[in-house]
């Protein structure tokens, strides 16, 4: 009976990461029932989606080359910043009451932020990063180093105050589903993020690169010792994961819909909890680990508010006490 | 004397302020399985990795058919038709027993003929095709170790301690397929520690000591002289048989 028991939670432990999710909505659900839980749970899915925008790049370019690039949070500002800029030009689009003028604005920011943050990440792989491959006390000094500068640029393009970063009209607001509102703008990154979620693990998983990058995650030795150039496929892992941040940058934009030059900054600490939790280098360990720091700020913001500001860090070092290395670990076999 | 497939001469190896590889000239024959001993320490691993570009020769040249491949990037030393399997077998354990072997198929899709001879080798691979690697047992890695190896013909075959870890029933087995792949005339330089299994496969044998190769000739004139053995490497092949 005892075996049993041990080989059933044995496999329970196994398996967290697909059910440890659905376990913290439902306990959500049975500590507070009803609108509140509906309306925090999409607040933290639309944020997770965000957070996994922003982190999986980040996630891969550590897990396959072993490079901690603190300069991430750099193309989450840029994407953001960009957003705003395409939002002003775009103005008239973005107040006009019709949907598609709406996800037209929102479509070429996204395109704009994604270009301009892929092109600083290409920039900065080149001059900062590859000069520093395998030495990481090295890659943490000149890419915070990288960030800082960067934050001193945002300031030069945009200006030093805050800059306002207002929803399209028909995403302002929310829409009544039975007694709960919903945000529209939230739904909106939900499916933003899901959609670029799904792209990403049908490329990892269905193509033939998505398994070169998968394998180099778990021995990139071996993968180099099978005739696979590996360094190549780096320099476009890292603009896409920078493009991608860029992506996160514009959504956290309007999300906030007031942004600083220290917005990439900040979110880096919520982006390494992700990356940390869900396991170096897995997309669907990224992606829950970012769903479980978006629900448990949102839920326990609510319940404990003096907690809110620990409770990602809290949850940190739940998990790893529990799984030291994350969710979904890349296995090198 | 036909030159040789791959030849070392003079290979010179540092990790940092050790200095490993101590001057190695070695050669393997096309055709042929050449074993390279020796005890633990004395840079047998460190000469494959090496021949792999995974750890640069300070010092000396590698060819490979004629062709310096001292200073090339290892994925283009594997390009050449060199396949290597590490000590540590570098499974991918995330991804499953098939995508393993795709990705092992440079030239892209898998030969469906050639993938029964694999079968035929370790059946228990098509048992578990669809299997995440990560979740096969020691034996089982092994041979999908191997059987990435030998899943595209390929011109040399550089394998690390293969039997090592593993039940005798399953080192039995490797050796069948070592066998199966010395009639076919494929090069193999398999570096081991089990004399039992090197003087079933090897045809011509290279000991190293202390960064160098003391010691070439033929795999059976070493099996059949036990005090060469003992001065060589400390033991004897009836100890092991």
């Amino acid at each position: 009976m005892n075996e049993r028991r041990r080989i059933l939670l044995r496999r329970l432990s196994d398996s967290a990461g697909y059910w440890i999710v659905p376990a913290v909505m439902l306990a959500g659900l049975a500590l507070m029932p009803g609108t509140p839980w509906v309306t925090l749970t999409v607040a933290g899915v639309a944020m997770g989606v965000i957070v996994f925008m922003a982190a999986a790049g980040m996630s891969l370019v550590f897990g396959l080359m072993d490079v901690l690039n603190f300069a991430h949070g750099a193309f989450i500002t840029f994407g953001a910043f960009v957003a705003a800029s395409v939002f002003a030009a775009l103005g008239a689009w973005a107040r006009a009451d019709a949907l598609p003028l709406n996800l037209a604005v929102v479509a070429a920011a996204l395109v704009a932020a994604s270009i301009v943050a892929g092109a600083v990440g290409w920039f900065c792989e080149r001059v900062i990063i590859r000069p520093v491959y395998r030495a990481h006390l090295k890659q943490i000094l000149v890419t915070i180093g990288a960030l800082i500068v960067a934050e001193q640029i945002v300031p030069v393009i945009w200006g030093g105050v805050p800059v306002a970063v207002p929803r399209p009209e028909t995403l302002k607001g929310a829409f009544l589903l039975g007694d709960v509102a919903i945000e529209k703008y939230r739904v909106l990154c939900i499916a933003v993020g899901l959609v670029i979620y799904a792209a990403m693990y049908a490329a990892l998983a269905r193509t033939r690169i998505g398994m070169v990058i998968r394998a180099g995650v778990a021995n990139r030795e071996m993968v180099q010792a099978m005739g696979y150039r590996i360094d190549a496929l780096f320099v476009g892992l890292f603009v896409a994961g920078s493009a991608l941040a860029g992506f996160g940058g514009v959504m956290w934009a309007a999300y906030n819909e007031l942004i600083t030059a220290s917005i990439g900054n900040q979110m880096m600490i919520l982006v390494f909890i992700v990356i940390i939790i869900g396991g170096l280098g897995s997309i669907p360990g990224t992606f829950t680990g970012a769903l479980l720091v978006g629900l448990t700020t949102n839920y326990v913001g609510y319940l404990l508010p003096k907690l809110a500001l620990g409770s990602t860090l809290l949850l940190m070092v739940l998990v790893l006490l529990w799984k030291p290395r994350g969710l979904f670990p890349a296995s090198g076999g | 004397m036909a030159d040789p497939l791959l030849a070392l001469d003079g290979v010179h190896t540092h990790l940092g302020r050790y200095h490993i590889l101590q001057g190695v000239d070695l050669r393997v024959p096309e055709g042929q399985v050449t074993m390279l001993l020796g005890r633990n320490g004395v840079g047998k691993s460190t000469t494959l990795r090496t021949i792999m570009g995974l750890w640069r020769a300070s010092q000396g040249q590698v060819r490979f058919d004629g062709l310096a491949i001292t200073a090339r990037p290892t994925p283009d030393i594997a390009r050449l038709g060199i396949a290597y399997v590490p000590e540590d077998m570098g499974i991918f354990g995330n991804l499953s027993v098939r995508e393993n072997m795709v990705l092992a198929a440079r030239s892209g899709e898998l030969d469906d003929g050639r993938l029964r001879w694999v079968f035929g080798l370790f059946p228990a691979l098509q048992q578990f095709w669809l299997k995440t690697s990560g979740t096969l047992s020691g034996g089982q890695k092994q041979m999908l170790a191997i059987a990435r190896a030998i899943i595209e013909p390929r011109r040399l075959i550089v394998v690390d301690e293969p039997s090592k870890g593993l039940a005798p029933a399953i080192v039995d087995h490797l050796a069948e397929a070592f066998r199966e792949l010395k009639t076919a005339r494929t090069t193999l330089l398999v570096v081991e520690q089990n004399l039992g299994l090197a003087k079933a496969i090897g045809d011509t044998v290279a000991v190293m000591a202390d960064g160098r190769v003391i010691h070439t000739g033929s795999m059976a004139d070493l099996a059949a002289d036990e005090r060469l053995q003992t001065r060589l490497l400390g033991l004897s092949l009836e100890s092991h048989t």
